[in-house]
């Protein structure tokens, strides 16, 4: 089947099977491969993008079902305000341990601070416990949340400047 | 929750360990080489060793030594370092620089790091990293950084026509105070290249006091590359005209492929090829399965579900964790097939105790669940291979696939990729072996990527273990007989891999009248190291016996430990040895920092402790935890206290390490069992094998002792004590002792 798909901005045709998961049209047939594969059943966030700023496990969505909605993957999410503030505190907390989940972390994260922007701890902890950590860099995740949830966006440059 | 924090303290007077393994590098005399590097710059080459000692020896014994990693100093003062230790999350990649950087003198801002795996010339024998990373490497990579900065010292003497003695340097320049001259290292790079080189064994250190980058920290430096997801990890990997496998292995371990559907399978949408390939019996290499090779990995998949195999699943269809416990528990009472330890007559000091304590530990099979499943591509063209492998041990894989495939290991080429998580499964090289195989029969390069289910189905595991007890005590509650019989998997009087039990394992050489037993039980299911490989086990049954013991005597659990450690000494065991006043000291850390004895705690909340030696470094740790009238656990708050020599390279990245590792044990002791039945693992995803999540995650306050020792590793040891340490808590929290793992709430409920 063909599709048309609108990832990070741009218009991209695709030729999939329709009950692929958007996870792997966009790691093998776009070549996006900063979404990441953990479980393929929804258990841990590492495929997490957002539709429509609604973050998704892509594992879990059929490419049929995505339509005409925007799709955010990590590589994109740097040209948000609030996406680019969270990868510079990431940096910034030194977060990363072996890093195969931050990208889904961060997409999460995105999300949550997008409609919350003073989450408690536990807004923060019921937002991000679908996404595991197996390095367990839980305390520095939620450290990172809440110092950009501190941080004006307005003085955060995005990818492609503000 | 709060975050965990950092404090350095004042040194203690603890006795020193010995340099480690210094053997491998006396052995070889070629170490370091310097020469111009293109452009005019300074290039000084050096030999990395291996986390695998085998391969280090076999290095020594050929006389030849690989340089695997550089240090190249360009005219325009860009000093470039290079390693090919694979990066797993254990921060090597910053840590090794850091340490060059600092005996060079220069600007970290000064400091690229190279990706090695860009750099496609110089692979030649690759090398692993790991837990040994740091005691093995602080000196000799120390040593390389001040030979570098001693050149160039010299061609700026030279240079001046002044002593060496009156040039200092800073920040990448040379400088001469008299005459208020510098010169930066790049324009003294091509003069620097001419020189000889230094003889190490004489090369002066740094003071610690004038350190500008070891002990600060430094964040990891692939991580702004992390999180923009760029394409690092072994899944990443992609080579022109490659198709997507997946390959289905037997669920029972050891079991062969009779027939199956592969018409059915080949006429599928994308479906390229299937195959079955015939494999062998060595559950480390290459098993048989059913090959499947599609245009997408999804396609690959999705093919794999219509798959029907006849199996011919062997004898291990038989086993099950129900039928292994049945065995232990027969094994229990008899006498053990092996002695392992004897001191003094544990018989006649049980019967002349005042109070003998008895009790029977289990611990399940764990599995690894690194985040990244497990992958490879390969692509085998004749006699030549290409592999690209997340691997923590990429040369045991090269050659098992040259055996497999029958192929010249000078021919294959192995790049490493950055890692989604080892801890401890990317050590076996099972994947590699099958990318290569598929890709050969194919004719194609493919990357094979393994399902969450092959992950969890087919590991090597922790492997399980049953512990029976009996200790006694005198009138005064001191322990006088300790008596262990340790049921594990093996045969033929051998352990299977990480399931041994070392004679010199404490509390042995500290209670007169001790026994150490082992009884064998045979299994087909394949054991391997997890990280803190069997201490992740044998913590939990000492520590928690000790704090049954303590209890029994009627002391305080804290104290009693202290007690039994004795004069401070250096004991027989691993490594340099246990060292028990370095125990001493981070226990009596922990009672000052954790408020030990000195706070009052609502009802169903405990405080337990354990300490724990583990790969060279010692962690105490103190664990707050609340027990609900419906048995869930929660951990309000952790302190752990670690002496992993000084400093502490890289603080940042030891702090996070620490708490992951800590939380990481608690992962094990609460959430995770693999379960055998009929020969195949019961579990399969993260819903039945759960990793620890953001809600389980406790604070951890962490304290690093400054020590007179050598720094050594963080991968491993804080681990360890964290389980003890939680089951002690809920002891202290509802009087129930948990004797058996994971943790069951139905056994804690009111
Ligand atoms: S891969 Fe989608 S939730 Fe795990
Ligand atoms: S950093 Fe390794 S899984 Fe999160």
């Amino acid at each position: 089947m063909h599709y048309t798909l609108h990832v990070n901005g741009r218009a991209l045709e695709v030729d999939v099977d329709s009950d692929t998961p958007l996870l792997w049209v966009l790691r093998d047939a776009v070549n996006l491969k900063g979404t990441k594969f953990g479980c393929g059943a929804g258990l841990c966030g590492a495929c997490t993008v957002h539709l429509d700023g609604t973050p998704v496990r892509s594992c879990q969505t059929a490419i049929s079902d995505v339509g005409t909605a925007a799709v955010t993957t990590i590589e994109g999410v740097g040209d948000t305000p609030i996406g680019a503030l969270l990868q510079q505190v990431w940096l910034d907390v030194d977060v990363v341990q072996c890093g195969y989940c931050q990208a889904g972390q961060i997409m999460s994260a995105a999300a949550l601070l997008a409609k919350n922007k003073t989450p408690s701890d536990d807004d923060i902890i019921s937002a991000m416990d679908g996404n595991i950590c197996r390095c367990a860099t839980y305390a520095r995740i939620h450290q990172a949340i809440k110092q950009a949830a501190k941080t004006d966006l307005g003085s955060v440059a995005t990818k492609k400047g503000t | 929750m709060t975050n965990g924090f950092l404090s350095l303290l004042q040194p203690n007077n603890v006795e020193g360990l010995a340099e480690y393994l210094p053997e491998i590098y006396a052995s070889r005399r070629d170490f370091l080489k310097v020469s111009a590097a293109a452009g005019g710059g300074l290039l000084l080459s050096f030999a990395l060793p291996s986390v695998s000692k085998a391969t280090a020896m076999d290095h020594a014994d050929t006389g030849t030594t690989v340089l695997n990693a550089y240090v190249r100093i360009a005219p325009d003062n860009i000093v470039t370092i290079m390693s090919k230790n694979p990066e797993i999350g254990q921060g090597i990649k910053t840590m090794l620089p850091m340490l060059i950087a600092e005996e060079l003198d220069v600007d970290w801002k000064q400091v690229r790091i190279e990706d090695a795996l860009a750099d496609a010339a110089v692979y030649g024998r690759q090398v692993a990293g790991g837990s040994m990373a740091t005691p093995l490497e602080w000196n000799p990579i120390r040593k390389v950084g001040a030979a570098g900065r001693q050149l160039l010292v010299t061609a700026a003497a030279k240079h001046w026509k002044v002593a060496a003695s009156e040039c200092t340097t800073a920040a990448g320049k040379v400088r001469h105070q008299a005459s208020g001259r510098s010169l930066s290292y790049g324009a003294l790079a091509a003069a620097a290249a001419m020189l000889p080189v230094p003889n190490l064994d004489s090369i002066k250190l740094k003071d610690p006091e004038d350190y500008k980058i070891i002990g600060h920290s430094i964040p990891g430096v692939d991580s702004p590359l992390v999180v923009k997801g760029e394409p690092l990890f072994g899944i990443d990997t992609v080579v022109p005209g490659m198709l997507y496998a997946v390959f289905h292995k037997c669920p029972v371990f050891g079991g062969k492929v009779v027939s199956a559907n592969l018409d059915a399978i080949k006429a599928m949408a994308g479906v390229r090829q299937a195959f079955v390939v015939e494999g062998g019996t060595n559950l480390a290499g290459l098993m048989p399965g059913v090959a499947i090779l599609a245009d997408g990995w999804w396609r690959a998949e999705k093919a794999r579900r219509k798959l029907q195999v006849k199996w011919d699943e062997g004898a291990t269809a038989q086993q099950s964790s129900e039928g292994f416990a049945r065995q232990a528990a027969e094994l229990a009472p008899k006498q053990p097939t092996m002695s392992l330890r004897n001191d003094g007559d544990v018989a006649f000091a049980l019967q002349g105790a005042a109070h003998v304590v008895e009790a029977a530990y289990a611990y399940p099979f764990l599995a690894h669940a690194a985040l990244e499943p497990m992958n490879c591509t390969a692509h085998v063209q004749g006699d030549r291979a290409e592999i690209w492998a997340p691997t923590q041990n990429p040369e045991p894989g090269r050659v098992l696939v040259a055996q497999t495939l029958g192929l010249d290991t000078k021919n294959i080429v192995v790049h490493m990729t950055r890692i989604g998580g080892g801890f401890g499964r990317r050590l076996m090289n099972d994947y590699m072996v099958e990318a290569a195989w598929i890709s050969k029969q194919a004719g194609v390069p493919v990357k094979l990527l393994w399902s969450r289910a092959d992950d969890i189905q087919h590991d090597f595991y922790r492997p399980a273990g049953w512990h029976f007890f009996k200790g006694g005590l005198d009138a005064d509650g001191k322990v006088v007989a300790w008596q262990q019989h340790f049921v594990t998997f093996g045969s033929n009087g051998k352990f299977a891999s990480s399931a041994s039990l070392d004679s010199d394992t404490y509390p042995a050489g500290r209670v007169a009248n001790l026994s150490f037993g082992a009884s064998l039980i045979p299994s087909g299911i394949p054991t391997g190291p997890l990280r803190a490989p069997g201490d992740n086990g044998l913590a939990f049954v000492f520590q928690s016996f000790i704090d049954e013991m303590a209890h029994a005597a009627g002391k305080d659990p804290l104290q009693f430990q202290i007690d039994l450690l004795g004069n401070d000494e250096v004991l027989p065991g691993k490594g340099a040895g246990f060292n028990t006043g370095r125990s001493r000291a981070v226990l009596e850390k922990v009672r000052e920092v954790s408020g030990w004895g000195q706070r009052s705690l609502p009802p169903r909340t405990g405080l337990g402790v354990a300490f724990y030696y583990s790969h060279l470094g010692y962690f105490a740790e103190v664990v707050e935890a609340a027990v609900g009238n419906d048995g869930q656990v929660k951990i309000n708050h952790v302190w752990a206290v670690g002496d992993v020599g000084s400093p502490i390279i890289n603080p940042t990245a030891a702090l996070n390490i620490t708490q992951g590792g800590i939380l990481d044990g608690f992962g094990e002791a609460l959430n995770q069992r693999i379960t055998v039945e009929k020969g195949r693992v019961v579990q399969a995803n993260f819903d039945s094998f759960a990793p620890l999540r953001m809600s389980q995650a406790a604070p951890i306050e962490v304290y690093f002792l400054v020590t007179d020792n050598s720094p050594t590793g963080l991968g491993e040891p804080p681990l360890p004590a964290a389980i003890p340490a939680l089951c002690n808590a809920i002891f202290a929290a509802t009087g129930k002792r948990v004797r058996k793992l994971p943790i069951d709430p139905e056994k804690l409920k009111v």
